[in-house]
């Protein structure tokens, strides 16, 4: 009876260890793939024989996606990094500064001052990029890098995320800060921010990956090719009329790495932060 | 670089005082701290205030009025239609074809995605060994774009080739070719869509069911256990009956993504490579890009964007009725 039950626990378990290897493999074979397609010359791609290994690598191809004036690639990617460079810190000081001062600072009428944060939480941010086009047309930031930026700047949400997160902070360490003289701003500079650098570090990393991937926005205001960043430049490569498999395949390649990368240096913060912001998006 | 200490208010955080009056001279009594307090405050909340104001708040009045004036190619005001936009949008059919499609695929898509991500969630919940790689395995892909994931999909794994992957699969068991995503008799290209979302979000809600799973105390399992509880019961008993929070947050969060859908019906379904010219679905966000920015007329792009929201409340509302019907229950 019990060795009956051993083997048949252990039977499932190794029933789950099988499943989990066959998913891990699923879902790591797209990576693969990606890789490998950009590897390739287009006449390996298109020929109906199926290879799992290039037959001979073609790194070309990623110094072609440079070198090719029609699709900017470089000039996209540097646009990408500045403008995810730029919004990642500034958001998430922006929201930390408005969720400390939400949280920590009596003053009269902060509860109007936060039901206004909540408010605009209620519509979704794809389906207002027509109002924000129009305002940022008028304001002439079509066609601009902080026409791009300037409206991902301001993030609700993170905003409540910090606000929670502060009104936890225990506030023995705020009065004896207060004893050394520290006013509110010196409370928060000095004590606050520095002591909040996990939700900093996560929310940061959550910005840059949204602000990285971000399609709609950028596609609407940066029409001009100066303007596009790399997942324009790939769409519109992926759209034209040109067929360069493996080009694509190495543009593909070059706009994930950056993120592949931080996401796996950055981990732990990036899933402390998804699970403790529950609420993205 | 020390400033003199000051007094601390007692009980300052707990009882406020009365505000100031803004436009009057300060009376002489009132504690300076307290001006103090109200410039931290403007200047901590101002900037993200003034945003919010500027591209929230200024956006959306500003829109509205153009929902209400004929707005083809400009942005001011002035020509007013009234209702006209409106009328207009819903007399289209493709507008309304892409009302039904987005439904269509949300009532699709937002189960799937959810039993999904808790199926998976479980798994590495469960898993003894090597939980951390696992984990990643699956999370990775919340780090590719739309755009990437989109053309990988696209151009390898569902073209209409025979050496793309799925039809190489397919050829194993006997089937030809078949073109993914020009197929809409059947409609094939509903796998091609179904399977991109799901590589790419699983993750993303599996680690809030993780997150979830991991607040469950153990000891609850172990008493349910000791009454004799296995497998399924303590699933449908115990862990989703204690997952409700998360799993109402993960389902609300699924509806909205699913509502905005864009990125990958653009890059799928969008002329080109594909040579299809006209596509099999639109969402109203495709929609919505076509008019706003492809005709330039601002007045139905925005009277579109007020529906669509509107459409995205109702939505939330009603799932946060029959989710709270489900509550009372527990």
């Amino acid at each position: 009876m019990t060795t009956l039950r051993t083997v048949f626990r252990a039977s499932r378990r190794s029933g789950r260890g099988l499943l989990a290897g066959l998913l891990t493999v699923l879902f790591l074979t797209p990576f693969y793939l990606m890789l490998r397609n950009a590897l390739m010359d287009t006449k390996g791609l298109t020929t109906p024989h199926w290879t799992w290994w290039p037959t001979s690598m073609h790194w070309e191809n990623f110094t072609a996606l440079f070198s090719d004036p029609t699709l900017h690639m470089g000039q996209a990617l540097g646009n990408s990094l500045v403008i995810a460079g730029i919004t990642a810190p500034v958001s998430t000081l922006l929201a930390s500064a408005a969720g400390y001062a939400l949280a920590r600072i009596p003053v009269p009428g902060r509860g109007v001052v936060l039901a206004l944060v909540v408010a605009t939480l209620m519509i979704p941010g794809s389906v207002t990029f027509v109002p924000t086009f129009v305002v940022v047309g008028a304001l002439g930031g079509i066609n601009t890098l902080w026409g791009i930026i300037a409206p991902g700047l301001f993030n609700p949400f993170a905003v409540l995320l910090f606000r929670n997160f502060y009104l936890q902070f225990p506030s023995e360490i705020e009065e004896a800060g207060r004893l050394d003289g520290l006013g509110w701003l010196g409370l928060y500079r000095r004590i606050a921010l520095p002591s909040s650098g996990a939700m900093l570090a996560s929310l940061g990393a959550l910005a840059f990956i949204d602000s990285w991937n971000a399609f709609l926005w950028p596609l609407v205001v940066g029409q001009d090719p100066s303007a596009w960043t790399a997942q324009i430049a790939l769409s519109t490569f992926l759209t034209s009329q040109t067929i360069n498999l493996p080009g694509l395949f190495a543009g593909a390649v070059v706009t994930i790495t950056p993120l592949v990368v931080m996401f796996l240096v950055a981990q732990r913060y990036i899933v402390e932060g998804i699970a403790t912001s529950g609420l993205k998006g | 670089m020390k400033t003199a200490p000051r007094a601390i208010r007692p009980g300052g955080r707990t009882d406020p005082p009365p505000p100031p009056p803004p436009t009057t001279v300060k009376p002489a009594r009132r504690p300076r701290t307290d001006r103090r307090a109200w410039a931290a405050f403007a200047l901590l909340t101002g900037p993200m205030l003034l945003g919010l104001g500027v591209f929230k708040y200024l956006a959306i009045g500003w829109s509205f009025l153009l929902s209400l004036s004929q707005a083809r190619g400009t942005i001011t005001l002035g020509h007013w239609v009234g209702l006209d936009n409106y009328r207009t949008l819903l007399a289209d059919p493709a507008f309304r074809g892409s009302l039904v499609q987005i439904l269509l695929f949300t009532a699709f898509i937002v189960p799937v995605t959810f039993a999904a991500s808790l199926g998976l969630a479980l798994l590495v919940h469960r898993i003894r060994r090597g939980r951390a790689v696992l984990r990643t395995a699956f999370l990775i892909p919340t780090a590719v774009s739309y755009v990437a994931a989109s053309l990988l999909w696209k151009m390898c794994l569902f073209n209409g080739l025979p050496s793309g992957i799925a039809n190489m699969i397919g050829s194993w068991f006997g089937s030809s070719a078949v073109p993914w995503i020009q197929s809409t008799h059947p409609p094939l290209y509903w796998v091609v869509l179904v399977t991109l979302r799901l590589w790419l979000q699983v993750g993303f809600y599996m680690v809030l069911f993780l997150a979830g799973l991991q607040g469950i105390p153990r000891d609850v399992y172990e008493a349910a256990a000791l009454d004799g509880a296995t497998g399924l019961r303590l699933l449908r008993r115990i862990t989703l009956p204690l997952l409700r929070n998360t799993s109402v947050a993960v389902l609300m969060l699924q509806f909205i993504a699913a509502f905005q859908a864009f990125d990958e019906f653009y890059n799928l379904f969008s002329s080109g490579l594909s040579g299809t010219g006209t596509a099999p679905v639109q969402t109203p966000l495709v929609y919505l890009y076509n008019t706003a920015m492809g005709d330039q007329d601002y007045g139905i792009g925005s009277a579109g964007a007020f529906l669509l929201t509107a459409l995205i409340v109702c939505v939330t509302l009603l799932q946060g009725r029959i989710t709270g019907f489900g509550k009372k229950e527990g």
